[in-house]
Parts: structure tokens; sequence; C-alpha cells
């Protein structure tokens, strides 16, 4: 892809991500900060296309210890947002799940 | 394995960069922040699987192998870190991440002769490197590894300056040769910058740091993206470097501070670290019965609860105690200060594992008018963020902070660990207030007692 067309597609981004984040109350500040933190664990995809083009055995093996800490970031993140937001009960829930604990 | 078409292979990314964007929408609400997250998962899984379709990729085994590896490693640590314990997994995944985008920009500077790309990979290089670093001594202070204090020592904004400056040096040399040598060189001054960039922060502002830190490896993925050709890693690391800058401002004017202040206070002597110093003036300090009866008779009650709380793992305790009130036909609310607990929205998190409905939890400008109605006024391990000199005295450290007005209840009850002063260092006045009573004690066990004597009534 051409720099001008890159350029073009990171300044709309820029905007989008001012955008989608502008009104979020401060309740959310942790999980959005965790669920950003997890999106920028898609580097998985970059540290695979440097992992299947390496024929060096060094090379390889930075590669696929990228592979793995992007792994991490990107897995890890979801799974812990999830368990935080997964806390964010409305009322109804909340009776039903304390419901549920008592009968344990 | 058969090759997609390069046109279905960018349909593809598209569709993972609109996931990745309505997942950041949707983590904007509470009724939708479930889906959004599953969302942007499902995104990231789309991006992963058309890589592997969309070119011919060698050692196939090996990367599947290490996505094992790296799956196997967080997803149960993921799954079974403490709540309280959560801020430092962020910071610990925020690292890693760093770090995987300097490995590949490295790899990459063998492939390319533009300098352009080399510009771009010079980039990633250094934020991703300050980005690991940053978030491991994060890490550190946060898992109390480490003194939580700002660290400074003479001449750090020296070394620092020496660090940027052979940093740009280096990168200005890695442009022009291309030395995989002058790479590595810069790898680790970008590892020794975030190091330094982190160490004179103060423990209440180093959230604050994670999500800067965090708008740092998305700028570091996005400048990867433009490396390796990739608009998906383009347009996911221009998001959350976007959002992670406006998400690190918000965080920051909760606070009263800026960003700016935060990073560079402790330079300036204008850090968070403040006397210990303790007065002499007298309190009134009270039993937990005597916290009980005022609770128990009360119409409205409102529940403040801070670092203390969260230290104390108090969240369940205060929850029944809420509980109990509510039995007894009393209004109870929670009013949670922006950056209580650990990190911004880190008490509405602990709450919320504690089955508090999110209902019962009332931001600061929605319950601070309330305040004036409420009988009680329940200060569980929070100071700084109920200190009226944030208002008054123009010259103490949290000036311009906004607080909790929990002054204006009729009667203000403070479970504290002892007199000595919050965070900031900074004393509170409304401790010898008339209307004030302290009951001390760690919170958990403050919170047990008041709550044995409410059921008693």
């Amino acid at each position: 892809m051409d720099g001008m067309s890159l350029l073009t597609i990171t300044v709309l981004a820029v905007f989008v991500g001012f955008e989608v984040v502008s009104k979020v109350s401060s309740t959310l500040h942790t999980p959005l900060m965790s669920g950003a933190n997890a999106i920028h664990g898609i580097i998985l995809v970059g540290a695979i296309i440097v992992a299947g083009q390496a024929a060096d055995p060094l090379v390889l093996a930075v590669a696929l210890l990228a592979v793995v800490l992007a792994t991490a970031n990107l897995v890890g993140g979801f799974v812990v947002t999830d368990r935080m937001l997964h806390m964010f009960h409305a009322k109804k829930e909340v009776a039903r799940s304390a419901a549920k604990a008592d009968s344990k | 394995m058969s090759i997609l078409d390069p046109v279905w292979t960018s349909l593809l990314y598209l569709v993972a960069a609109v996931f990745f964007i309505l997942a950041l929408r949707g983590l904007s609400s509470p009724r939708t922040a479930r889906r959004g997250n599953l969302i942007g998962a499902l995104g990231a899984l789309i991006g992963v699987i058309t890589v592997f379709l969309s070119m011919r990729l060698d050692n196939i085994p090996w990367i599947l192998g290490s996505i094992a590896v790296g799956t196997v490693v967080a997803a149960p640590v993921a799954r079974g870190v403490k709540m309280t314990q959560m801020p430092q997994l962020v910071a610990a995944f925020n690292g890693v991440g760093g770090g995987a985008a300097a490995l590949v920009a490295l790899l990459e500077l063998s492939h390319t002769a533009d300098p352009w790309v080399r510009l771009a990979i010079v980039f990633t290089l250094l934020v991703g490197a300050v980005s690991f670093a940053g978030s491991a001594v994060t890490f550190a202070k946060l898992q109390e590894l480490m003194t939580t204090r700002p660290v400074v020592f003479p001449g750090l904004p020296v070394v620092m300056a020496a660090v940027l400056l052979a940093a740009v040096g280096t990168a200005v040399g890695v442009i022009l040769t291309g030395s995989a040598a002058l790479a590595v060189v810069l790898l680790l001054l970008g590892l020794a910058a975030g190091v330094l960039l982190v160490l004179p922060v103060g423990g209440a502002d180093v959230p604050i740091v994670i999500s800067l830190l965090n708008a740092f490896t998305g700028l570091a993925v996005a400048a990867s993206g433009v490396v390796l050709g990739n608009v998906l890693l383009v347009v996911a690391g221009t998001l959350v470097g976007a959002s992670g800058t406006i998400l690190t401002r918000a965080m920051a004017a909760a606070m009263g501070r800026s960003v700016a202040g935060i990073l560079f206070g402790a330079f300036r002597g204008g850090s968070t670290a403040g006397s210990t110093a303790v007065s002499e003036r007298p309190v009134r300090s009270s039993s937990a019965e005597d916290v009980a009866v005022l609770l128990g008779y009360a119409q409205r009650v409102i529940i403040v609860p801070g670092y203390g709380l969260a230290v104390a793992q108090g969240q369940h305790t205060a929850a029944e105690l809420a509980q109990a009130l509510e039995a007894r036909g009393i209004d109870v609310d929670f009013a949670i200060h922006p950056v209580a607990g650990r990190m911004p929205g880190h008490m509405n998190v602990l709450l919320a594992e504690a089955n508090v409905p999110y209902e019962s939890l009332k931001e600061m400008g929605e319950i601070n008018p309330e305040f004036k109605t409420a009988d009680v006024a329940l200060v569980v391990g929070a100071n700084d963020v109920v200190n009226p000199a944030a208002k008054t005295s123009t010259g103490s450290p949290i000036y311009g902070m906004p607080i909790l007005e929990v002054a204006d209840a009729r009667q203000v009850v403070f479970l504290k660990r002892s007199m000595r002063p919050g965070f900031a260092g900074i004393e509170n006045d409304l401790l010898y207030e008339p209307q004030t009573s302290l009951l001390f004690g760690d919170a958990k066990d403050s919170l047990a007692q008041v709550l044995g004597a409410v059921k008693a009534l």
C-alpha cells in the first residue's frame, strides 16, 4: 500500500479513536483501558508474519518470542477485561447470582 | 495451503478493524461493554486467521506452538488474578505487547532500505521498548516489589536527557545505515528511557502512567503496521493510541492533575510525596456500636469507599453492610470518586465484584448535591478525595482536584487506620470538625464490627 493511503487511514483512525471514547464515564475507565490494551495485542499478526518469513534460526527464535508475548497480550487482555465486565451486573442479575451463591 | 485473494484479505482486515472500533464504542457504556469486549476478541480472531490464509508462511507448527504457549501462560493468570491485583496485570500485558512490537520492528530492519520504513522501524523500536520497560517498573510498583514512592536521584533529569539524546542519535544512525547492532543499542536505550520515565512517578499516579504506556504501545503497533504494510495493525494501533491518549487525559483531569505534571512533577520537586506529620488537635473517636447506631437510625447513608478499603479487601463487607442497612429501609448509595482504588474506575470493578449493583454506584457529579440530604457519610479508607483543602488551600498539592463533598452531610464517619495523612501527605481538616467521628482500625475489621453491631440493633 502506498504511503499516502496509509497516512489517510492513520489520520482517520486517530479521529475515530478520539470520537469513540470521548463520552465514556469514569466507571468504565479501567475496563476501557484494559480492552484497548487487549486490542493492541493484534501485533500478533505482525509477529506471525515475521516468524513465517524467518529463514535464520536466531531470527525465528526472536520472532517466536514476539509471538508468545503478543499472544499473552491479546488473549490475556481480552480474558481479564471480560472478567472485569462480568462483574458489572444490573440489579436483577445481582439478585439472581446472590441467590445462586446462597444455594451453594 | 491456499492463498487468499488480496481483495478478500483486505476485506477481512477491514471487518476486523470495524470490530475493533465497535469494541471500543461498546466498552464506553456499561450495558454494552461486555459485548463490546467479545466483539473485539472476535475481530482479533478474524485478523489472526486472515494472516494465516493471506500469505505463504513457513514455520507454521512453530508459530502455532508459540501461540499455544502464550495462551497457556496468559489465560489462567487473567482468569485467576484477584481483582485488586488487576492493575498490575494490565500493566504486564501492555508491556509484553510493546515488547512484541519492538521485536517485530527489529527483525524487519534487514528487509528494507527505504528510509521512511526505517523511520517507522526506529519509532516502533524506541516506543515499544519504552512501553515494555516502563510497564515493568509500573508492575513492580503496583505489586510492591519496590517502593511506591517517587524514586528520584540527583542528576536524574540530566541522565534522562542524555539517554534521549543518545537515542535520537542512534535512531538517525539506524535510518542511515540500517545496522542491526545500532538497532539493538537503540532498543537498550529505549528500555533505559522507560525505566527513567516511570521511576519518579508516585504510587497514586502510576495508573495514569499505565494508560499512557498503553497509548504508547498502540502507537508502536501502528508504526509496525507501516513497516509491514499491514492496514489492520495501522488502524488498531492508531485507535488504541488515540483513545488511550484521550483516556489518559480524562483520568488525569479526574485527579485535577496534568499528564506533564505527573511525569515531570518529581523532577521539579512538586511531587506527590509530602510530609507525614501528625497534628496534635483533638478528634472525636468512637466505637463500632456508636457508628452502628448512627447508621441504623439514619434515613440516607452515603458510603465513600477509598484506597484503604481496596487494600484491606473490605469490599465484600462493605456490600454486606449496605445490604443490612437497606434491609432496615435505609437508602444507601456508594459515592465513587473517579480515582478511588488503585486506578481510575477500579473501585467500581471491586464493588461490582462484591455484587453491588452499578445503579448504587454514584459518580462524583451525580452524588455531590445529594450529600446535603444525607444523614451519614461513611468514609472507608479514603482521605485525599474528601479533603476540603483541595478547594480551599491554594498551596496544597491537591488543590484543584475535584472532591466528594462529604462535609455537607449531617454526620461524617471516617473508618481510618490511623491519623496519618493520605497519599498526598496533607492533613484533612474535616477530621477535626464537630460533626466528624472516627473509628480507627483496618477497614475490613472495622466494617465487620459495624456490620455486627448493626445486625444486633
